[in-house]
Parts: C-alpha cells; sequence; structure tokens
C-alpha cells in the first residue's frame, strides 16, 4: 500500500484554510451583528417602537355654550351608536338581517355597510346606524346573542336645546373637511366637530378642549394588543353668553312670520341681550349632514333664513339716522337746539324739489319738533348746512356703517358715504346725494345691530361695542361694567337734545311713534320711527295722491324700522327692530319694539343672576 | 465475500463502534436543537404548540436515524455514494414533473406523508459522489484535467437541475460545496482561478436572465430603502427587530417585533432574528458559537479521519452545515439577499431537520470509521 503523504498534506493544508476562512466568515457575522444591534441599536429601538406603538388621540368632549344665566343653549348629547366588528360575525348578512328586524336598514345603508366592511381590516368596528334611541339600543342590547359582532356604543353629538331660536346666534358644528384636517391633525379624530357659525365659530379652539392621547401597542396588521398609556382630554370651556335665552325665545315668538330681525342690548355696557332673526334655522341638523333639499329650500326662500340678517342685513335707516345729523348738526354747530327751520313741505334746491313726508309741511321746527315730526326737510337742511363728511364721521362715531367689535363671525360693515367713497368711484358728490342722506336715505346701508349700538350710544352717552361673550370658561371677561366703556366725546346737552326729540316722537301728542307708549306710565320710552324705501318712488306717482306703498307687492314694500331705548330717565335697554317691507317704521315696527321692550323690562336681565321664575322652579322640586 | 467480512465486522464491533461515537459532538447537537425549542416556543407566543413540540419529536427521531447511520461502515456509504447520487438525480427530475409550488417555485414532493426537498438530499449525495470519486485519486491523477470532467459534470448537472425549479440560493450552495470539495481534494490552485474570475461576468449575465421575482430581490437587497412596505420589508423588518434587541436582548418572550407580528416567518427563516431580539447580542453570539463549534468541530472529524473518503465526506457535510448558517444568518441581518434558507436545528420545518440530521449521521460514520482501512491501495496512513 503506497501510502499518498502529498495528497494528505494538501488536504490537511486546505482543509485549515477553509476552517480559517469559517472562522472569518463567522467572525464577520458576529462584527456585523455588533454593529446593528450594539452600535446601531438605539436606532433600531426607535423604529422598533415605531412598529408596535400607535399614539392615538381620543376626542375631548365640546365646551357648552351657556346663556348670561347659566342656561345650555348648545351642549352635547349622548349618541348611541351601533357598529358591527365583522369579523367576530359568524355570518355578516346573518348578523345585518337580524338587525333590520329591530332597526330597519335601506337597501342603501346596507351596501354602505359592506362597502365599509370591505375597505377596512376584519377587526376594525365599521358604523352601522347612528342616532339610535333609547329604546332602540336597548332592543339591539337585550337581542344580543342573535346579533353577534354588533357592538352598542356611546358618542356624543352637538344638540342645541333653543333649536332655531338662537341658530344665529350659536351658529352649529359640522364635521371638519380635508382643508381644516391638513391645518389641524388632531381634527381627523372620529367624532370631532368643528365651528362652522356663529359663536360655535368664534369660540371653536375654546370650545373644542385638549384631545386626550392614548398610546396603544399594535401588531402588524394594526390589531389593538394592550393599551399602554392614557391621557384624558380636557374638555372645552364652557362659553358664557350675555344672551338671555328666555328673552330671546319671547323675541322670536314677537317677531312672528315677519322676515324680521330685533336686538335688545343693554345699553350701558353693550351687552346683546337679545338677537333675533326671523326666519331660521335648526342647527343641530348640521351635525349629521343637511339633505340637498333641506338646502334648496333655505338657500331659494326669499326671506333668506340662513342669513344673520342682525348683523348682516344691509338696510337703509331712513328717519332713525335723523339722530346722527342732529348730533353732527349741533357738534358743528351748523344748527342748535333751538334753531328753527321752516318746513313748507318741500326743499327746492337748484332745479330740484326734495319732498317731506307731510304733504303740506310742519311749519317753522326747532330740534324737538323736526324728531317728533320726523320731518324731512328739517333734516335735509340740518344736512345741508353740516356737510355729508360731517354727518358721516358722526354716524360712524355712532357705530353706523362702521365695523363693529364684534364677537361673532360674518358681520357686514353697510355704508355712510362721504365725498371720498364718491370719488373712489370716479364720480362728483352732488349736493342732492348730502340731501337724502340727511333721511337715510340714499347710498346709506347699516345694519340692525349697528342701529341698536347706535341707540345704544346716544342713550348712554359710551361708547359701548356690541358684543355676546359673557364669560369664558367661568370667567367674567372684562366689558361687564359700564366704566369699562368710554364716554362719548359730545356735550351732554346735544345727547340730551336729542333724547328729548326721541322722547317726543314716543310721549308727546303729535309724535309719529305715540302708538309706542309703554303700558306702565311710569317707565318712558324713548325712540324713533324709520321707513326705508327700497325702490324710488317717482314724483307723479307720489304727487298723484293715490301712492300707497301697502299696496306694492312685498318685496317692493318698504322696511320698516323702530329703534328706542328705556326708561328714559335713566336709559338701561335699547332695542332696535328692522321689519323687511313691513311698509311703516310707526305702523309695523314700533309696536313691536314696545312690546319686545316691554317684556324685556319686565324680565329685566341686566339686574339679575338668575332667570325669573327660576326660584319658583327649585322651590317646588 | 467482502460483504460478509464487512457484516461480520460491523456486528462483532458495535460495541466499539457505539464508544467511538463522539458523543461530545451529539451533545452539541442536541444543545443546538435545545436553542430551536426554546426559540420556537417563543414564536409561538410561549406555547409548545404547533412549532417546539413537533421539533422536539422530529429530532429525536432524527437523532435516532443519526445515530443509527453511524454504525453503518463507511466502506458501505461508500459503495453506494454513487447510488445516492443517482437517486438524488431522479428526484430532482421528478420534483421538476410533479413538485408542489412554494413560494413561485417547484421545490418540494411528498414522499409518504413527508415533504421532502430534494435538493438537499442532494447536495449530500453530491459530497458523497465526488468524495467516491477523488478518494483513489492519486496527487498525480488529480493534476489531470481529464480525470476533472466528470466531477464537474457530476457538480453542474445537480445545479443546473436547482437552477431549474428555480432555487437560485440552493443552486449556488450547491455548487461551492462541490467546489470546495474539489479544493480539499488536492485540485491545483490555477483551476480555481479559471473558474473565479470570470464569475464577475457571468454573475451580470445570470442578472439578466433571472426570475424577475430573483431580481427584485438582488434589487431589495442592494436598496431595502426603497422599498419598505413592499419586497424590502421582510429585511427591514429582521433588521428592526435584531437591531432593537440591544445588547442584551428584550428578554424571552418579550421581542415585540416577532410577538407583535412584524417579523415575518419568525418560526422559520428569521428564527435566528429573534433569537436576536429576545437575547441580545449576547445570546446572538452565544448561538453563533454554538453553530461554529458544531462546523469546526465537523472539520476536526474530517481532519482526524485517516482514509481520504472519509475526510472528503466530512469535510463536505460540515462545510454545507457552515453554507447554510452563513446564508441563514447573513440574510436576517441583510448582508445577503433572502434566499429562503432556514438555520439547521433551529427553524421549524421537518424536511430540513431530517436532511441535515442524516448528514450528520454520515458524519458521524466517518468519525466512528475514522481508522478504517479501505481496500483500495491509496490509503494513506
Amino acid at each position: 500500500m503506497r501510502r499518498d503523504t502529498r495528497r494528505t498534506g494538501v488536504f490537511t493544508r486546505r482543509a485549515l484554510l477553509v476552517m480559517g476562512g469559517q472562522v472569518a466568515v463567522l467572525g464577520g457575522l458576529a462584527a456585523r451583528l455588533y454593529q446593528v444591534q450594539v452600535v446601531e441599536g438605539t436606532h433600531f429601538e426607535t423604529l422598533a417602537n415605531e412598529n408596535r406603538i400607535s399614539a392615538r388621540m381620543i376626542a375631548p368632549p365640546r365646551g357648552r355654550i351657556l346663556d348670561r344665566f347659566g342656561v345650555p343653549v348648545a351642549g352635547s348629547r349622548i349618541n348611541w351608536r351601533a357598529l358591527l366588528i365583522s369579523e367576530q360575525a359568524t355570518d355578516v348578512k346573518a348578523t345585518l338581517d337580524a338587525f333590520s328586524r329591530i332597526v330597519p336598514l335601506t337597501d342603501y345603508e346596507r351596501a354602505r355597510i359592506d362597502r365599509e366592511i370591505h375597505k377596512h381590516r376584519h377587526f376594525i368596528p365599521v358604523m352601522v346606524r347612528e342616532f339610535l334611541s333609547w329604546q332602540d339600543m336597548a332592543a339591539i342590547e337585550v337581542n344580543a346573542p342573535d346579533l353577534p359582532g354588533i357592538l352598542v356604543d356611546v358618542g356624543t353629538s352637538r344638540i342645541y336645546p333653543y333649536a332655531d331660536h338662537l341658530s344665529h346666534v350659536v351658529g352649529y358644528v359640522a364635521p371638519p373637511n380635508e382643508a381644516d384636517v391638513a391645518d389641524d391633525p388632531v381634527l381627523a379624530l372620529p367624532g370631532l366637530r368643528i365651528g362652522r357659525a356663529g359663536m360655535e365659530k368664534y369660540h371653536d379652539l375654546a370650545l373644542r378642549g385638549r384631545p386626550g392621547a392614548v398610546q396603544l401597542e399594535v401588531n402588524a396588521v394594526g390589531r389593538v394588543i394592550r393599551e399602554l398609556d392614557r391621557t384624558e382630554g380636557v374638555q372645552g370651556d364652557d362659553v358664557g353668553l350675555t344672551i338671555d335665552a328666555g328673552l330671546q325665545e319671547m323675541v322670536v315668538a314677537k317677531l312672528g312670520d315677519e322676515s324680521a330681525s330685533a336686538v335688545v342690548m343693554d345699553c350701558r355696557n353693550g351687552e346683546v341681550l337679545a338677537m333675533a332673526t326671523n326666519p331660521s334655522f335648526d342647527p343641530t341638523v348640521f351635525n349629521a349632514g343637511v339633505s340637498q333639499a333641506q338646502w334648496l329650500e333655505w338657500t331659494r326662500d326669499r326671506r333668506t333664513p340662513l342669513i344673520n340678517k342682525a348683523t348682516s342685513g344691509l338696510y337703509a335707516p331712513g328717519s332713525t339716522f335723523k339722530m346722527a345729523v342732529a348730533l353732527a348738526g349741533l357738534e358743528s354747530k351748523a344748527i342748535s337746539p333751538s334753531d328753527r327751520i321752516p318746513c313748507p313741505g318741500y326743499l327746492d334746491l337748484g332745479d330740484t324739489r326734495f319732498h317731506c313726508w307731510s304733504k303740506g309741511g310742519h311749519g317753522s321746527l326747532d330740534l324737538r319738533g323736526g324728531l317728533k315730526n320726523s320731518c324731512d326737510v328739517y333734516f335735509y337742511e340740518a344736512a345741508r348746512r353740516t356737510g355729508i363728511d360731517k354727518v358721516a364721521a358722526m354716524a360712524n362715531r355712532m357705530g353706523l356703517g362702521t365695523e363693529l367689535e364684534l364677537d361673532l363671525p360674518g358681520q357686514r360693515i353697510g355704508l355712510i358715504p362721504t365725498r371720498e367713497w364718491r370719488m373712489a368711484q370716479g364720480k362728483a358728490w352732488n349736493i342732492g346725494d348730502t340731501i337724502v342722506s340727511g333721511i337715510g336715505q340714499g347710498y346709506i346701508q347699516v345694519t340692525p345691530l349697528q342701529l341698536a349700538t347706535y341707540c345704544s350710544r346716544i342713550a348712554s352717552g359710551r361708547m359701548v361695542q356690541p358684543h355676546l361673550t359673557r364669560s369664558l370658561g367661568g370667567v367674567l371677561q372684562p366689558g361687564v361694567q359700564p366704566e369699562d366703556w368710554p364716554t362719548i366725546d359730545l356735550p351732554d346737552k346735544y345727547l340730551h337734545a336729542v333724547r328729548e326729540g326721541m322722547w317726543a316722537v314716543v310721549n308727546e301728542a303729535g309724535g309719529t311713534a305715540t302708538g309706542a307708549k309703554l303700558p306702565d306710565t311710569k317707565v318712558q320710552l324713548a325712540g324713533k320711527t324709520g321707513s326705508a324705501q327700497v325702490r324710488r318712488v317717482s314724483r307723479e306717482l307720489r304727487e298723484s295722491g293715490t301712492f300707497d306703498s301697502s299696496k306694492l307687492p312685498w318685496e317692493y314694500r318698504p322696511h320698516a324700522l323702530f329703534v328706542c331705548f328705556a326708561p328714559y330717565d335713566a336709559p338701561r335697554y335699547a332695542v332696535a327692530v328692522v321689519i323687511e317691507h313691513g311698509n311703516a317704521g310707526a305702523a309695523a315696527a314700533a309696536p313691536l319694539a314696545r312690546d319686545i321692550m316691554a317684556d324685556t323690562l319686565q324680565r329685566d336681565p341686566a339686574n339679575r343672576t338668575e332667570p325669573p321664575g327660576a326660584k319658583l322652579a327649585d322651590a317646588t322640586k | 465475500m467482502m460483504e460478509r467480512r464487512l457484516w461480520r465486522e460491523a456486528s462483532f464491533d458495535l460495541t466499539g463502534k457505539i464508544l467511538r461515537i463522539n458523543w461530545l459532538y451529539v451533545l452539541l447537537l442536541c444543545a443546538l436543537a435545545g436553542v430551536g425549542y426554546t426559540a420556537l416556543f417563543s414564536a409561538a407566543g410561549g406555547s409548545v404548540e404547533p412549532y417546539a413540540g413537533r421539533h422536539l419529536v422530529r429530532f429525536c427521531i432524527g437523532l435516532i436515524m443519526m445515530l443509527g447511520i453511524a454504525l453503518i461502515d463507511i466502506r458501505v456509504i461508500q459503495r453506494l455514494s454513487w447510488v445516492a447520487y443517482a437517486g438524488g438525480i431522479g428526484l430532482l427530475v421528478l420534483v421538476m414533473r410533479m413538485g408542489h409550488m412554494g413560494k413561485g417555485a417547484q421545490r418540494w414532493i411528498e414522499l409518504g406523508g413527508l415533504q421532502l426537498q430534494p435538493s438537499e438530499l442532494m447536495k449530500i449525495a453530491l459530497v458523497l459522489a465526488l468524495a467516491s470519486w477523488f478518494h483513489k485519486a492519486t496527487w498525480e491523477r488529480i493534476g489531470n484535467p481529464l480525470f476533472l470532467i466528470p466531477a464537474i459534470v457530476a457538480i453542474l448537472l445537480p445545479v443546473g437541475l436547482i437552477l431549474k425549479e428555480p432555487n437560485l440560493g440552493t443552486a449556488a450552495i450547491t455548487g461551492i460545496v462541490g467546489t470546495v470539495v474539489m479544493f480539499a481534494a488536492g485540485v491545483r490552485w490555477w483551476k480555481f482561478a479559471l473558474v473565479v474570475l470570470p464569475i464577475p461576468f457571468a454573475a451580470k449575465f445570470a442578472y439578466e436572465h433571472l426570475h424577475d421575482y430573483q431580481r427584485a430581490r438582488i434589487d431589495t437587497f442592494l436598496h431595502p430603502e426603497n422599498d419598505p412596505l413592499g419586497a424590502g420589508y421582510n429585511i427591514l423588518q429582521s433588521k428592526i427587530a435584531l437591531g432593537s434587541g440591544g445588547m442584551w436582548g428584550k428578554g424571552y418572550l418579550q421581542g415585540t417585533q416577532g410577538h407583535l407580528d412584524f417579523l415575518p416567518e419568525k418560526q422559520t427563516d428569521f428564527i435566528y432574528t429573534m433569537i436576536g431580539e429576545e437575547f441580545g447580542w449576547v445570546g446572538a453570539i452565544a448561538v453563533l458559537g454554538l453553530l461554529a463549534l458544531i462546523v469546526l468541530g465537523g472539520m476536526l472529524i474530517a481532519l482526524r479521519c485517516r482514509n481520504q473518503y472519509g475526510r472528503l465526506v466530512a469535510l463536505g457535510i460540515s462545510f454545507n452545515f457552515f453554507m447554510y448558517v452563513f446564508v441563514n444568518i447573513a440574510m436576517v441581518m441583510g448582508a445577503i439577499p433572502v434566499g429562503g434558507v432556514p438555520l439547521p436545528m433551529v427553524s421549524h420545518g421537518g424536511s430540513a431537520m431530517l436532511t441535515v440530521m442524516l448528514g450528520f449521521g454520515i458524519l458521524m460514520s466517518v468519525h466512528v470509521h475514522r481508522d478504517t482501512e479501505f481496500e483500495s491501495a491509496n490509503d494513506d496512513r
């Protein structure tokens, strides 16, 4: 036997070489493992945690909106929802059939549910039906054994106890849209609503609260394994309004079927006690979404239920503007309270004749007489003497045609024309424009809220701003005390002269609104009527003597306006009423304003801390 | 006449043979199976079912089989080498005709209720056949290129068949194992250079003729971050699992990647990742050390053997095991493309475990018969 030692030697050497190679390779693996596990360990640990920890936010309960006495006007209500977890249902179709026997489901809903089931993983709950009644919820619970996979859960939805009485003030909420979510991802939380109008919109951030967070451990397909950590959300702040919900209801009832708006203000501090707009809408419907038919009905209604007429309705103030003309004239010394201006029933200027509403004329009138009779010629002359720019400046100062510091979105500014404004339009200002401005016609446009503010400033002599927020999160906001507001830089005698004129309108024989006298003779109301033409009436028609604006089609009739404050000797409340196409201020708006003022004085919300009748209700409990 | 003598020797020397079994090596294998049991218990979420229990049963069956094979005379095995090779080729052809589809490739056949992957058996058969071819050859003879041609054909035939399955990873491993056996047998260096140098060009050519899924694997391997939710997902999640294990691991049964199913196929291909996640670098290195001991132990058996056939067989089987270990571990840490190669004796799966144990049985037979003389004239003493 020959021994092939050479071959053995080669084998031994090469085997050792292979072993060396193996050791080197395995050592390389060990080094690479060290790199991945120890050197880059923290990086991968972060990635592993990102994998397994899913942070989800919990929608916080939305804050409430309360009236000035703490009565909720917007709150959250429990919303029973039936959900389906398809993997827990042995037969999804059978479960839904059984569910339909308790709560009927439409074919449309069935299709939606099927779609959602296919879209999501099988352990994700799919909404079957929300807003279940308590009875339905109970029936589902009782029949649970026949409904495998069905789960009843509690969410919240927004409710408005005062429904359409306060919808324009409170506003409404709706599910956020994609643009909102892009701005703030928190809004993607299911069940979260965003304020879309009114106080819901203005105080949206405060009402929303802070979302809670829950850290969940999830597996690769997203199933929740356990909860790691939970931070509860903070409920949104309650917003306290200046509104007296009870008074608001009464005002809305008074407006009846008219397309109208009324504002009640505390004239000493600008608190809006009632702000009614008719017709209105029920904000609750926005919660679930508005049907197309409903939307069309709203948008086609010429009485514009979706528009808050109090802040966004623009009207010529008509004769209610005359106090502003008077104050401008007094301040610029163009007139004095005792100056008399003759009224032959018209004012001729060049070859144009401007008529007074009284065909025969008023004779010679001082300021008080001018206001009392609402004499057009007196104010044509006053405006002519004062000049449009001073009239406009005074109107703006008193809150007309200017932006108010209002805490409600969507107010419109209106317009008080000036020479500059007209020039910006490329036109020259005519003296005739000044004349018609003197009686609140022409280009002038104001809102009912501006009228209430104007009346409040005349009554209190303070530069109050209308506002709706009284407290935020239980903290009283500044502006409650009259001293919070500066006094108007006008001699009191001028304001007094104007107030006296307004008093005469109501309380002196021959005044234009003697029908607006309060039933309680101890308390006196001072006011001013206004009728604003919406269409120019030709001279021929007017002079024919047969013209009667109440015979016009509804949309061509003049708007009826009335502003007033009371009590006359110690002004506390101001009321402005605008009735669209109500024809005459004295006949339509003044009695309404009187009734509203009477109710306001009776309730006296500014001097109470509880709504009237609350004590009684507590006692009977 | 020779058969009778072999049979006599075998029966007479049974006790001696049992004593000559390398029990330390058997203990190492038991330890590795224990690692597998532990890991599979965790992979099932802390349960014996469905992986760990079966793993144990299979290991016991495999252990008995291995010890049984260890007692078979190495000369009998040598005589059956080419029969095994022919059988392996037959099975590969069979799997092409009627194999089960698994992950887009025909790899499996059912044989008496057992899933069989012929390519795994083929690697061992190839080692046996090559060892048998070279064991009689003198140094001079090996230097003759004509003598090498049948050996090269014997390697390329199964490699080609496995490539057609298609199973790129196993084909490459088969080719490498065959090459290493030829290298150990004494084939001259320069001849390897002839084979190795054209590889870059061959690789380029092969890449262009690969299946889309294979090319995708290579592309994701090179740039896993390009497709973190698609093809790169497995590698990325495996790296995250390993890396997040850190130095000391997250603790047994505490691996989040594994237990929350982020880690794919944690009971099979990615079992090592799971160990790394739960026991950290320390645990991963300990297991790697155990695997290294088994590889090097096999190489020592080869060095200790006094016949060329046994040496080549032991080296080939050890190297085959080494390739399993390297490919699997390199794969889970993203160093080479994912290739569906399990970690032997640790991953769940009966076929792979039994094949590996069969190989260790032959390895053990080499050790038991380390001093056995072959009748051929070329035994080196």
